[in-house]
């Protein structure tokens, strides 16, 4: 199976880098307990110290991994891939020890979902020679990622900066002056209300497979002693194999639930994530028009107030005026170009996350199929 | 008003076999009319015996007759000693049109091919439960005129022949046995068949046969309903995907938009072939479990009516020593035990004849389900795999 890697794709692909996420181990016990993952990287990139080296990771450590890259690059325009949600009812029936099979599938849902995460953000050339990426994959010891945390001190001072930016998500009116951007995000939002859909009838199907292959192991069984009790030896056989048939049908079936699962289902979630990093990226764009808009605002007022000086003709308040004019100019076109700046590498970003979604759908298309 | 194909109907009629080989009375079911909730079926006969006024006629009938037909068959006398065929079971379209309520209820959230789909689905669905309902009531018909003695009865001849409503006959006969002894029958069945002390080594064997049979196969019903039930709901789930999918397609424009389409189209074809492995399924396995159910019982009534005369009899035969004893009443004591005895005999005769018949005809109708239904799982399977296989082909080739 091959398929060409677009050429708008920087030529990454020159050196190697593989990533693996394997051998999650619970560490600890009670509700301190944690998982860990161990990070396996091969690679051909020079500025590695080595070849191949693992280290072992816990989820927070991705989740700081994110904080920091968001923090850097997002307010550049960059589209950061977010990393798998925090789910306090899967983590508390691992922590607990419940060793039942949907605290194994939510241990390798997430072991899957962030070895995507860590694939995502290699493929991002800027994203990669961050050096905050490569001591995540080669450091031995990462500092453990408090403001993580939900219930911390900068847990709570997140969530509420989350909400003042929702609230300003509603107020702020953007003069949009360029229309591709519009037509984009209006795309983008469209598409993940479909892939939300889309995801849930995904996980229906899931749900009722997992319920066929229940009844069918529980009607293998039945079948079975109908067998012993059947007095015609023939037929008697006849009914045992069919229960064996059944059953060997109900292996089959689970298989595929959870190939149905975890390929379909999940990839599904994690383009929703994605999408919802890209509505991200359209946010800070945004954001960077609005505070370029409010330092011209400013700007302007402090012309007013230099002219109302001049009336009044107070030289030293003038000349103080004049200062903050000329340091406010100087925000004012800094911003600007901050914006036309991140106009473009939205654009690319974009553009890039286009051809990164045709190239990885065919993917997971090819492989549910067979 | 709904027809249904011949061939569909030989197929559906393999459940039971050995019917109609008598050419000198076929009955069928041509015809059915479903008015809200009862269904009218139209009852065919074509017969050279002499015992009714022409050769060939029809009847409408009600579920409600072919009950009284049964029960009142049940209740004579003389057909103690013989396995009276299961009713069938009353038309159930309760699940169907759950359904097409629920999916009225959500119209809103669907496309509009999504719902027509849907709707197809459920019409089709409604369509079998209709099939599945006139096939019991033509079985039963059937294997009451290939039987020897039953098809000489009057009553069913009545039934078959009586061209107005059979409504006030079935009144009158509600009246006169008040659906007691049925009751007796579902009561103190399993305590009397296990309580009496057995002579006949065949009849002992038949009675831990069938009791130990009868649960599990009941169990295996619900079982196997369950599981074409489950299957049922996964065919549905894949008409979801596939308008979705096309929907996704459908704002989509760069290359992926023709993978989204062929993506949609493998799972609506898909789903056709998973629907119709459910419903075969459905309809061999369940069914043929389910009919069994049904017959297994008639067997077991009929285990209980010859205990009943054995105990009879040998109540009688104590009432006799008694009497003797006493020497009172001795002739009549002792006519009483010849009649409780010649009665005890007779069952015990036929008993035998029908027991070992019955237990033919249920391994040759498992066998021929059981074979069908392989033949038709691998024939859907070996589809499955060549249309996922054609997908991968175009997907690759795109």
């Amino acid at each position: 199976m091959s398929f060409e890697k677009p050429e708008e794709e920087e030529s990454n692909d020159k050196f190697e880098l593989n990533i693996a996420v394997t051998h999650p181990e619970k560490v600890g016990d009670g509700m301190n307990a944690y998982m860990v993952y161990k990070v396996s990287t091969q690679t051909t990139l020079p500025m590695f110290k080595s070849r191949a080296f693992s280290v072992r990771r816990r989820f927070s450590d991705f989740l700081g991994l994110f904080e920091k890259l968001s923090e850097k690059h997002a307010q550049n325009g960059y589209i950061v891939p977010l990393p798998p949600e925090k789910s306090v009812v899967g983590m508390t029936k691992v922590k607990v020890g419940k060793e039942d099979t949907s605290s194994t599938e939510f241990v390798e849902k997430r072991r899957a979902a962030l070895e995507r995460y860590l694939h995502r953000v290699v493929s991002h050339q800027n994203l990669l020679q961050d050096p905050d990426v490569r001591e995540f994959l080669e450091k031995d010891e990462l500092p453990r990622a408090v403001s993580t945390q939900t219930l911390s001190g900068a847990g709570f001072l997140k969530m509420i900066n989350k909400a003042s930016d929702a609230v300003n998500k509603m107020t702020i009116k953007m003069n949009e002056s360029d229309n591709w951007f519009e037509e984009k995000l209006q795309e983008v939002e469209n598409e993940e209300q479909q892939l939300r859909k889309l995801h849930a009838v995904v996980d229906a199907l899931v749900n009722h497979r997992k319920d066929l292959c229940g009844n069918t192991a529980v009607f293998a069984k039945s079948m079975a002693m109908l067998g012993n009790s059947e007095d015609n030896t023939a037929l008697s056989r006849a009914l045992s194999q069919l229960a064996e048939v059944e059953d060997k049908m109900e292996q089959l079936h689970q298989e595929q639930a959870s190939n149905d699962f975890f390929i379909f289902a999940e990839l599904l979630a994690d383009y929703v994530r994605l999408l919802g990093g890209v509505r991200n990226c359209f946010d800070q764009r945004i954001k960077t028009w609005q505070r370029w808009q409010d330092a011209q605002s400013t700007l302007q007022k402090k012309r007013e107030v230099e002219a109302k000086l001049l009336w009044a003709n107070k030289p030293d308040k003038l000349q103080q005026a004049k200062d903050e004019i000329t340091e406010w100019e100087a925000k004012v076109t800094q911003y600007e170009r901050d914006f036309e700046r991140i106009c473009a590498t939205v654009r690319k970003e974009v553009l890039r996350f286009e051809l990164i979604k045709y190239w990885e759908a065919f993917l997971p298309e090819a492989k549910a199929i067979s | 008003m709904p027809t249904i194909s011949q061939e569909y109907k030989t197929a559906l009629r393999s459940v039971s076999v050995d019917l109609n080989n008598d050419v000198s009375l076929l009955i069928d079911i041509p015809d059915a009319l479903c008015e809200r909730d009862k269904v009218k079926f139209t009852v065919h006969t074509k017969t050279t015996l002499s015992v009714f006024q022409k050769p060939e006629f029809s009847v409408p009938r009600q579920h409600e007759d072919f009950i009284w037909l049964h029960d009142t068959l049940v209740e004579t006398e003389e057909y103690a000693g013989l396995i009276i065929p299961p009713a069938p079971p009353k038309p159930d379209f309760e699940s169907p049109r759950e359904k097409m309520h629920k999916l009225g209820e959500g119209e809103a959230t669907m496309t509009k091919e999504e719902y027509t789909k849907m709707k197809q689905e459920l019409e089709a669905e409604y369509l079998a439960v209709f099939k599945k309902t006139v096939q019991v009531h033509e079985v039963f018909l059937q294997r009451l005129s290939s039987h020897p003695v039953l098809s000489k009865d009057r009553n069913f001849q009545i039934f078959l022949e009586y061209d107005q409503d059979l409504s006030v006959r079935r009144k009158n006969a509600k009246e006169m046995f008040g659906g007691f002894f049925k009751n007796m029958v579902k009561s103190a069945d399993e305590v009397l068949i296990s309580g009496v002390k057995e002579v006949d080594d065949f009849f002992e064997q038949e009675k831990t046969f069938l009791l130990d049979y009868s649960t599990k196969i009941k169990d295996s019903t619900t079982k196997a309903e369950r599981m074409t039930r489950a299957h049922k709901n996964v065919a549905d789930d894949y008409i979801h995907v596939a308008a979705i999918l096309n929907s996704i397609s459908a704002e989509e424009n760069t290359a992926l938009k023709k993978h989204l389409d062929k993506f949609s189209d493998m799972f609506e074809k898909l789903r056709k072939v998973e629907g119709r492995v459910a419903s075969d399924q459905e309809l061999k396995l369940t069914e043929l479990l389910r009919y069994y159910t049904r017959d297994i019982q008639a067997a077991k009534d009929l285990l209980y009516r010859r205990a009943r005369a054995l105990a009879d009899y040998e109540n009688s035969n104590k009432a006799l020593d008694k009497a003797r004893l006493k020497s009172k009443d001795v002739a009549q004591a002792e006519d009483n035990q010849r009649q409780c005895m010649q009665k005890f005999e007779k069952l015990s005769e036929s008993g035998k004849k029908e027991l070992t018949s019955f237990k033919g005809r249920r391994v040759v109708a498992f066998r021929k389900n059981l074979v069908e239904m392989a033949e038709l799982e691998i024939k859907h399977a070996k589809n499955s795999v060549s249309l996922l296989q054609g997908c991968i082909e175009t997907l690759k080739n795109c």
